[in-house]
């Protein structure tokens, strides 16, 4: 995912003379093509976060369009003044591309596990959020940040994910997409973003294969937020379960309680909401083995759903 | 020599005000009566630098404001932005009845700049440390595109207390960039008290010299030096430029001159004004 994105950064600079890269400190002989062939396009500033947003607002202050390429925790945490006043308060179309979204950088430990990129990012106005599910999601996403008006946060995944996403669901930005449908209205749905969509999925088959019904839909934009899709999906359901490698205070599932307790008001469905606690990640291992800590593997997921429905069946 | 050295030296030189640097304090008089309140020190010891801007060095189109050859001027301590406000309606980017609207709440002058509001200014200041990055940017662009734009970031001394801003000089002068220029109101004394005490930037040409700037001090308020600096621009051909302009906090009224708590003001009623004023005489 993280290569496709940067290839298609070339992609798109090779179409639209506005577009240009800016890295921090990556990988020598990142985008070595772009560089030779637009060297007046392709940036490597050293470990300047601060000023390598305001320098990407400068750009785009002169109409150019810059991705900014570097660690996730260090391009939201590190330089967040930067990134709400010289991006979101000057509305400026300023791509910022975070490696590592979630818990990818599992072996490094708390300093680079982007925990809170999702719920900070969302709290800036005039931000957008995306998490796209794999590589071909990502390219569809690219395709759409050429003409939107707005900064954006593209999250991403630890690379070599499974290709979960299809190109004949469409793609626009701020618009959910149903990646299972369920046989009734009143089903389980489970709602996710990045490659939590992924890990729902499969916690739906194992879910179905006890007999339950299921829907996945996916949010591959975190903000704005597809209100339509939450309410149609969530108005006559059974169990709504938000699944997100993310904390919870003010993540992904707290946009999703938040439209649901706005507009449903007293008519709300159960909610359960999945993610990663109020807390610095203490182990390290592998992003899987983490998720294994988390509650966030497929078969956890599915666990953590049926003893939902179990409990609730109890009140009832 | 040493800057504080050079500093006492130009100070003790500094002509007296003329005509024109009185009225421009008087409009920021008439500014601060608007909104009563504003930052006084902070203003006034940028009048001269944003006089000489204005007047005699920067290529703008009030008429026009976003015209594309126009130089890119960005006031980075956005605090100081009454003295910005009187040149641009000295220049006819904005009337100078809306001077009296200052800080109210449907006014297009807020305490700090907004790009979106104001006619004729480049970026929203007012968080310090972030204009000589969007500097860069606009330096590195007009680069691209081969325009003979020139930028400049007009910082406080308080404000390069900020590491963004050392970070936007290191990328400064390794690409290079002979047209963008820093301006550093130097007039030593930041919110909580002098800069000596609060955080020492000396030796200061040395820092910035060794940022790959090339550098000269000037006296603040002297016109005629301030325009001789500015038409000397670039310093190199291959360099930015830093101009240390060696001011004083609160200048022009007597009163308030280097004290800091002259550097924000609120609730400046009618007798304050008035005394303010005739300061000016």
């Amino acid at each position: 995912m993280r290569a496709t994105c940067l290839n298609m950064v070339y992609d798109l600079a090779k179409r639209d003379k506005r577009v240009l890269f800016i890295g921090s400190d990556l990988s020598p002989g990142l985008l070595a093509d772009m560089q030779k062939e637009m060297p007046e396009r392709w940036y490597m500033e050293g470990i300047t976060e601060a000023n390598v947003i305001g320098m990407a607002a400068g750009f785009a202050m002169e109409g150019y369009i810059p991705y900014v390429n570097t660690i996730a925790t260090f391009i939201t945490r590190r330089c967040y003044e930067q990134v709400a006043v010289d991006l979101c308060l000057h509305e400026l179309p300023v791509r910022l591309i975070g490696n590592g979204g979630g818990l990818v950088y599992a072996p490094l430990g708390p300093t680079h596990l982007a925990i809170e990129d999702i719920a900070i990012m969302r709290a800036l106005p005039n931000m957008t959020v995306t998490a796209a599910c794999d590589a071909k999601e990502m390219v569809r996403l690219m395709n759409c940040t050429l003409d939107w008006p707005h900064p954006i946060y593209i999250r991403l995944a630890k690379g070599g994910d499974p290709v979960v996403s299809r190109d004949e669901n469409g793609f626009a930005i701020g618009k959910a997409i149903p990646m299972r449908r369920a046989r009734a209205r009143r089903s389980i749905v489970l709602m996710a973003t990045g490659v939590m969509t992924t890990n729902a999925l499969a916690a739906a088959e194992t879910l179905a294969k006890e007999g339950h019904d299921v829907a996945v839909v996916h949010f591959h934009t975190i903000k704005p937020l597809d209100e339509e899709a939450v309410l149609e999906f969530s108005r006559d359901a059974e169990l709504v379960v938000t699944v997100e490698e993310g904390t919870m205070i003010g993540g992904f599932g707290s946009a999703v309680a938040d439209v649901l307790i706005e507009k449903l008001g007293t008519r709300l469905p159960p909610l359960v909401r999945i993610g990663l606690p109020d807390a610095f990640p203490h182990k390290y291992g592998l992003q899987d083995e983490l998720f294994e800590v988390y509650g966030l593997a497929p078969a956890q997921i599915a666990a953590r759903v049926a003893k939902s429905l179990k409990v609730r069946e109890k009140v009832a | 020599m040493a800057g504080a050295q050079v500093a006492q030296t130009l100070s003790l030189a500094t002509p007296p005000l003329d005509e024109r640097s009185k009225y421009l304090r008087r409009l920021v008089v008439r500014t601060l009566h608007g909104g009563e309140r504003g930052h006084v020190g902070s203003s006034l010891s940028l009048i001269e630098i944003m006089r000489v801007l204005y007047d005699d060095i920067l290529r703008y189109r009030p008429s026009e404001p976003k015209w594309s050859a126009r130089d890119r001027m960005i006031l980075s301590k956005g605090h100081g932005c009454i003295a910005q406000y009187v040149m641009l309606a000295e220049k006819g980017f904005i009337p100078h009845e809306t001077l009296d609207t200052f800080c109210r709440r449907d006014s297009i002058l807020g305490g700090h700049p907004e790009a979106a509001k104001i006619p004729g200014v480049e970026a929203s200041t007012g968080a310090l440390g972030h204009g000589l990055s969007y500097g860069v940017g606009m330096a590195l662009a007009a680069r691209i595109e081969k325009r003979d734009t020139r930028v400049i970031v007009v910082m406080g001394d308080g404000e390069i207390n900020e590491g963004s801003v050392w970070e936007a000089a290191l990328c400064a002068g390794k690409h290079k960039l002979a047209n963008l220029t820093a301006v550093i109101d130097y007039n030593k004394i930041q919110s909580a008290g002098p800069t000596r005490e609060v955080q020492d930037l000396e030796p200061i040409l040395d820092k910035w010299r060794a940022f790959n700037f090339a550098t000269v001090d000037v006296d603040g308020h002297d016109v005629d030096a301030l325009r001789d600096v500015f038409r000397g621009l670039p310093l190199a051909a291959d360099r930015p430029s830093a101009i240390i302009c060696h001011t004083v906090k609160g200048k022009g009224i007597a009163f308030a001159e280097n004290d800091a708590n002259w550097h924000h003001k609120s609730k400046i009623a009618k007798d304050m004004v008035t005394k303010l004023y005739a300061a000016l005489e």
